[in-house]
């Protein structure tokens, strides 16, 4: 097995071994908590930039199979885990993780302390990384971190999104055994910008019977309004949400024009074309248990988080936009409505894939959104 | 929502004596229970007949009843503290029955007592099969068809056109109780004919078989706002067709990728709600098909259970603390998370290591009983590991047993050598039994396939494959040089230093003291609900070979207690109860308490117990890892039963404090050789013996001392393998069974007293004075186990005199072992010369019986004495003398194991006990056996069959009987003999002399009580068959001609008047208070 090591910008290293593809690779290093789901984590876009670890110390065990993908590749840029199964073993499985990793280039490491990794992400905050399988001098690897490009400030979208429009026909598998699956809206459109847009997101509002237009992140709102959709989706999505005020300025006309429906990423331009900002937290949210409060019914629902930004409270304007969630471990802001306009948004994922199906009522919300939009024109 | 203000007064049912199926893990739920509520200010009422539980203790509940749990001595109870609620989600599956016959029958209206936690309604939905069927059709999900009968004619009916196996389940018994597969027709009308005499209700479920589906299991909690969480995932190693107490179980689920894991939340969230669990937590079983992935759901448990308390250790989150808060309504957001302090309760824990729980069985005390795993549970205990992988968990648990295994194999212990038999392999790989995965690791060092041992297990290739890197890895070591890499490669995979040493020809103490140059050495990771998230406030450890250690050791003053590891029998609660009171007590004194134990069912294993917790196998590597770590003042071994003190010479000779009394000194307790010279320094009697170490020794001591001898081996707790042997031939017989269990120990060999007195006499030594902590008189004569026979406090029938004498030996004898803490004798009494038996200078199994039926705290005085405290200074100086009187009775695992005799010997054979209080003997004793579940019958037909040197004996009995208005039946010999004795009794016809003889009686419901001593042990007796039947049939059974008298005392007792029930803190004369006893 050849030796790989994991390199922080702070000094910080631990050696392990190689799995999945060689060589060397760089991002910003951050944790998953996630105990199942590491295909969905791989194949999620908002990735793009990241190197991921998973706090499970035990991952690969029910290997990949072709339909629990959430996008058309792997993005994140390397893969850190304690131990990776030697074995795939799932009726679904077609391949190991190692043997995926190796097809799309991802590099791995494993048989290093993610627990004290993790800790020390805790403690010091996300920082930029490497796992190199072919230099092991750590001072020339902290090196090249340290002059690797970060997050901050980075426009990650233009490296993920579709570069042509597509409409999506694909719904939910009846082998998820989905307890939501309606159907009956086929009258309703939605455009999704596609910022990096998680495959669970379209699957669901085929789900419901609409018609999903899937549009490049760099498409101006005429173009999308272009198309007479009910709704718009924003899309989840990577990097730093300030880095992209094109899509902010676009997002702006949006508002009031057609209902808006903002995940994650797409929480965050709405926040911003509403007036707010964003900041970056220290370790950022990456796991299926935080715990979100919907502040209209008091009720709390375990949702699937990824987010390293997250939109000011403060810096919103209080007139206009009301706070409907609100996460119970540290009281960031988890979503917002417009009191005036058919918008709202949530910083997590009310798709789940992975984690868990209690927020997909939010979806019901948005067709909620579109059909009072539709009976008011 | 806030907690509510309309309830004050709440009752907690508890579950009664330790059974298979219901073990200490109800005392942690139900003290869990105790100190919530409690703590948020309501009155706590508690019934439990169970005093070795920690919930009896009198400060934990401010009215504590022990008392029998059936529902007239509950109602009985509520009538008399009249409660606003019941809680009865804590008990168990015990305590769940009584609250739903008690709902049933009007008695919580009758009081206007409301149920908190889960409601009758929702009680019957998950309990009753054709009510929860429906539910789940009703939400969607499956369930495997099944259908109730009556008649082994009606379940042939329905199995018509439907596929074998078939599972069998008797309505309304615990874990499985008379359950069984049927592969085929003979099987199936076997198993129904067995479940209908088994079943309360006479009724038996039918159900199609998932056998071989894999089998998974959620716990899931619940609020008033309908707020939902999955506290844990578990996946059974063993697939459907093994009791889930019997199955090697893993947190969290490993081979379920999230889309199937979602679904099975989804499902398991619908399933609480459709039922109707209000609060609190619910264990709902899962099975999915290996192919199809296709799911059913199997049962849920409305009510905190074993899993939960697996599922509170494996992830920390305090599930019964919880669902107490949530019952009087507190919402999950309004709870914090005790070990983040910063979040909620509202969440999902999440975990990053793998959790292994290993069932732990004690089939060589039941040498007739198949030791084959069904769905009816077996297992005595079980015993939780974590690692950081798989691999290290399991070794880890493995060693955790304390069955004698150092690992997975390769410990030198391994009774299958090559070359290997294929087809006994195959055998052990097909019919699940409990060795089973040792053979797995045989499969593959005989080179069979994953493949082939999967289709033979049906365990996931998974588990199979990680097995067989244990596997490789035992090749490693053995073939390569041990390289520091190696071995630290090796340690991650859970070897110990004891398989690491086997295969390397070396010694355990030389590949320690090779680690520790190489500083290769165990790192301690936190359990902390949240992989590392969150900061974490609670110091609840477990070892794995990593980069980084995170335990902060303190400057505090420390001190280690050493648990007793998994349950077993001869070893249970009593310990548990016994270690817990020393962490209060040495936290009482300032001292940083480090507790270690790998049992998740039991209250030493909270968190909140000690300062530090860690969750680690007790074996010398492992405890001696931790204490080079902590460097702790001193470590405590005599309050965890025989498991610590086993450690207790080699921690010394580590260089390890051993607090109290000196291992050297406990040695001489242990010695038989040194033990009688301690006696004769003293001028004490022992009974005539000698050790062998061959047959022919063997016989020439029992030639000089004279039969009968009781025989067995040196060093074993709970009577293991002792027999009393009456002749040589006998003799020769043992010793050649014996030399199975222990050939590196001697036989021990003692002149058997017949019919002797045995008491049992607990004490306090704090190197000054002792004081006696109580003198238990044993109902069952000398050579019936200590742990199996009924003991009254004080005593019965034993003159001022004689017990004056036990006390007086009992101080001579602590003061020359140079007792610091506890002591224990065992005496026989024969006419009016006293035998020393025993010597334990350590906790006995007693002290939390005395504890109850005196309100000393033992174990906790015990403590403060170990580290100086002097009893003046405690306040105890002097023995309480009670006016009322406690009597303690044994339960026994018996319907669980057909084919075995119930007759009491020098082996112990019970896994709990129960207790009765009341102003007299006879009450108490009557107490004691409704208790457990032997309720003596006021009227109807007693059937006497005794032994020929019985006969004597029982005709004042049986002259009683008559008095008392029961009719009396006999056999030929008895009603022969009585007739010459002047008493007319009618005549039954053994089971030989032709029908109706004695079983048709028992079967029909004409025989209320039997009166049995054994002429011959085993199935080739007639007798042996009366007894199983009425074990089967819950007839009340005597087998000796002391417990007859009790008996007869008992049911006396209780024609003169009904029972009544009063609370421990009215019987009690003294309080532990404020650090101290105080006379009341």
């Amino acid at each position: 097995m050849a030796r790989a090591y994991l390199v922080l910008e702070d000094g910080f290293y631990l050696q392990g071994e190689s799995f999945g593809a060689e060589g060397e690779t760089f991002g910003e290093v951050v944790f998953n908590t996630s105990l199942t789901g590491y295909q969905e984590v791989l194949t999620d876009p908002s990735y793009k930039g990241q190197i991921v670890t998973m706090t499970y110390p035990l991952i690969g065990n029910y290997g990949i199979n072709p339909l629990d993908v959430e996008s058309r590749s792997v993005w994140v840029e390397g893969f850190v885990v304690r131990e990776k199964s030697k074995i795939a073993s799932n009726w679904r499985s077609e391949e190991t993780l190692d043997e995926y990793l190796k097809r799309y280039g991802v590099i791995g490491i494993e048989g290093v302390d993610t627990r004290a990794l993790t800790r020390h992400i805790r403690l010091q905050g996300a920082m930029k990384g490497c796992i190199s399988t072919i230099d092991g001098d750590i001072k020339r690897l902290v090196k090249k971190v340290k002059e690797s490009p970060g997050l901050v400030g980075r426009d990650l979208v233009k490296e993920v999104t579709y570069q042509e429009p597509f409409e999506w026909t694909e719904p939910l598998r009846d082998e998820w055994w989905e307890p939501i699956i309606f159907g009956e809206y086929t009258h309703l459109k939605v455009v999704v910008l596609d910022c990096g847009v998680k495959f669970n997101i379209l699957r669901i509002l085929k789900s419901y019977g609409c018609q999903v237009i899937v549009v490049p992140a760099f498409f101006k709102a005429k173009d999308i309004l272009s198309y007479n959709p009910d709704g718009v989706l924003l899309s989840n999505g990577p990097g730093d949400p300030a880095a992209v005020p094109y899509i902010v300025e676009e997002v702006r006309k949006l508002i009031g024009e057609v209902p808006l429906f903002g995940i994650c990423f797409g929480h965050q331009m709405l926040g911003q074309a509403l007036g707010g900002k964003t900041f970056k937290l220290k370790f950022g949210h990456h796991g299926g248990n935080h715990p979100v409060m919907d502040l209209r019914t008091r009720k709390v629902e375990i949702t699937t988080q990824n987010h390293g930004f997250c939109v000011d409270i403060e810096t919103l304007p209080k007139g206009e936009v009301e706070l409907t969630h609100i996460n119970l471990n540290d009281m960031t802001l988890e979503g917002l409505q417009h009191k005036k306009y058919p918008l709202f948004s949530l910083q997590y994922h009310p798709e789940a894939g992975p984690g868990p199906h209690d927020s997909r009522y939010l979806f019901r919300e948005f067709i909620k959104l579109m059909e009072e939009g539709k009976l008011g024109n | 929502m806030p907690k509510r203000k309309d309830i004050k007064k709440i009752l907690i049912i508890g579950s009664g004596p330790i059974v298979i199926g219901q073990a200490c893990e109800f005392d942690y739920s139900g003290s869990q229970a105790c100190k919530a509520l409690k703590q948020e200010g309501y009155e706590v009422i508690l019934v439990n007949s169970n005093p070795a539980t920690i919930m009896t203790d009198p400060g934990m509940a401010d009215k504590t009843y022990i008392e029998p749990l059936t529902p007239e001595v509950v109602e009985k109870i509520i009538a008399r503290e009249r409660p606003d609620a019941c809680l009865p989600t804590m008990g168990g599956q015990t305590g769940l029955n009584i609250a739903a016959i008690l709902a049933k029958e009007g008695v919580f209206d009758r009081y206007g007592v409301e149920l908190i936690g889960a409601k009758f309604e929702a009680i019957r939905k998950a309990e009753e099969r054709d009510l929860f069927r429906e539910s789940m059709r009703k939400i969607g999900l499956k369930v495997p068809d099944s259908a109730y009968v009556r008649s082994v004619e009606e379940a042939l009916e329905w199995v018509k056109g439907r596929d074998y196996p078939f599972v069998i389940r008797p309505s309304y018994t615990l874990a499985g109780t008379g359950g069984g597969v049927a592969y085929n027709v003979d099987e199936l009308k076997a198993l129904v004919q067995r479940g209908i005499e088994y079943s309360l209700i006479g009724q038996v479920l039918v159900e199609e078989s998932v056998l071989g589906w894999k089998e998974y299991e959620l716990e899931v909690m619940r609020d008033l706002k309908d707020n939902v969480v999955i506290i844990c995932s578990i996946e059974n190693f063993d697939p459907m067709g093994i009791h889930t107490g019997d199955s090697i179980t893993v947190a969290p689920a490993q081979t379920l990728t999230d889309k199937e894991y979602q679904r099975m939340r989804d499902a398991a969230i619908a399933v609480i709600r459709e039922v109707g669990v209000e609060t609190g937590g619910s264990n709902i079983q899962f099975a999915v098909h290996p192919e199809t992935g296709e799911m059913v759901v199997i049962e849920m448990n409305p009510r905190v259970s074993r899993s939960s308390a697996l599922a509170s250790k494996a992830t920390g989150f305090p599930i019964a603390k919880f669902a107490a808060k949530l019952a009087i309504g507190y919402t999950l957001d309004e709870i914090p998370n005790d070990i983040t302090k910063k979040t909620p309760a509202c969440f999902e824990p999440t975990i990053d290591y793998c959790v292994v729980k290993m069932p732990r069985w004690d089939f060589e005390k039941f040498p007739d009983a198949e030791a084959t795993l069904t769905t009816e549970m077996k297992s005595v205990g079980e015993a939780m590991a974590i690692g950081r992988n798989f691999k290290e968990a399991l070794q880890k648990a493995i060693r955790s047993l304390e069955k004698g295994r150092m690992g997975l194999g390769a410990d030198g212990k391994d009774p299958l050598k090559p070359p290997y038999d294929l087809e006994v392999i195959r055998e052990k790989l097909k019919t699940p039994n409990a060795e089973r995965v040792f053979y797995i690791r045989y499969a593959y060092l005989a080179g069979m396939s994953t493949e082939e041992i999967y289709e033979l297990t049906k365990i996931d290739p998974w588990f199979l494959e990680n097995i067989k890197e244990i596997v490789e890895m035992e090749d490693e070591i053995r073939e390569k040089p041990l390289t520091p890499g190696l071995l630290r490669k090796a340690k991650s995979f859970g070897f110990s230093d004891v398989q690491i040493a086997h295969l390397k020809g070396k010694t355990e103490k030389e590949i320690r003291e090779l680690r520790e140059k190489e500083g290769i050495k165990p790192a301690y990771k936190l359990v902390d609900t949240c992989a590392g998230e969150f900061e974490a406030y609670t110091p609840y450890y477990y070892s794995a070979y990593e980069f980084e250690d995170e335990v902060e050791v303190s400057d505090r003053k420390k001190i280690m207690i050493l648990g007793g590891g998994p349950n077993r029998i001869g070893q249970g609660i009593e310990f548990d109860y016994c270690c817990v009171q020393a962490a209060f007590a040495l936290r009482e004194e300032g001292f940083e308490v480090i507790m270690v134990n790998c049992n998740p069912e039991t209250v030493s294993t909270d968190y909140d117990t000690s300062d530090r917790l860690y969750f680690e196998p007790l074996t010398l590597e492992d405890v001696l890892a931790i204490a080079r770590k902590e460097k702790p003042y001193g470590v405590i071994v005599q309050l965890g039963g025989q498991t610590p003190l086993n450690l207790a010479l080699a921690l010394k000779r580590e260089g390890v404090r051993v607090l109290g009394t000196d291992p050297e000194d406990i040695n001489r307790a242990e010695d038989r050789k040194l033990f009688a010279e301690l006696l004769h320094k003293l001028g004490l009697k022992h009974t005539p013996y000698g050790t062998g170490y061959s047959f022919e020794e063997a016989r020439e001591i029992a030639k000089r001392i004279g039969y009968p001898v009781l025989v067995r081996p040196s060093y074993v707790l709970g009577g293991r393998a002792m027999e009393i042997v009456y002749d040589e031939k006998s003799l020769e017989r043992y010793i050649q069974e014996a030399s199975r269990v222990s050939s590196e120990h001697p036989i021990l060999i003692d002149k058997f007293l017949e019919s002797a007195i045995e008491v049992d006499v607990d004490a306090i030594s704090d190197g000054e004075i002792t004081v006696i902590g109580g003198v238990m008189e044993h109902i069952e004569e000398a050579g019936v186990h200590s742990g199996d026979s009924a003991c009254a406090l004080p005593p019965y029938s034993l003159s001022k005199e004689i017990v004056e004498e036990l006390k007086a030996q009992t101080r001579a004898i602590a003061k020359e072992l140079r007792v610091r803490g506890l002591i224990n004798i065992q005496f026989a009494i024969q006419g009016k010369d006293i035998y020393v038996l025993e010597v334990n200078p350590r906790a006995s199994r007693t002290v939390p019986f005395v504890g109850k039926a005196t309100g000393i705290p033992l174990a906790r005085l015990a403590a403060k004495v170990m580290i100086g405290k002097s009893l003046k200074e405690l306040g105890f100086t002097k023995e309480v003398e009670v006016k009322h009187t406690a009597v303690k009775e044994a339960v026994f695992p018996f319907i669980r194991f057909p084919g075995v005799d119930i007759i009491l010997g020098p082996e112990m054979k019970s896994t709990g006990e129960v207790m009765g209080i009341d102003e007299d003997f006879g009450k108490a004793f009557a107490k004691s056996q409704m208790a457990a579940g032997n309720t003596l019958p006021l009227k109807g037909t007693v059937f006497v069959s005794v032994a020929d040197r019985d006969k004597k004996s029982i005709v004042p009995v049986v002259k009683k009987l008559k008095e008392l208005g029961f009719e009396v039946i006999a056999t030929k010999g008895t009603r022969e003999y009585l007739k010459k004795a002047g008493i007319e009794v009618k005549l039954v016809n053994k089971i030989a002399e032709g029908r109706p003889h004695v079983v048709d009686y028992i079967k029909n419901g004409d025989i209320q009580l039997i009166i049995n001593t054994p002429i011959g042990k085993g199935p080739k007796f007639d007798e042996y068959k009366i007894r199983r039947e009425a074990t089967v049939h819950k007839i009340p059974i005597i087998t000796t001609i002391p417990g007859a008298f009790a008996a007869v005392k008992g049911i006396e007792a209780l024609l003169r008047e009904e029972i009544r029930v009063k609370s421990l803190q009215e019987y009690h004369s003294v309080v532990y208070e404020e650090n101290h006893v105080k006379i009341l």
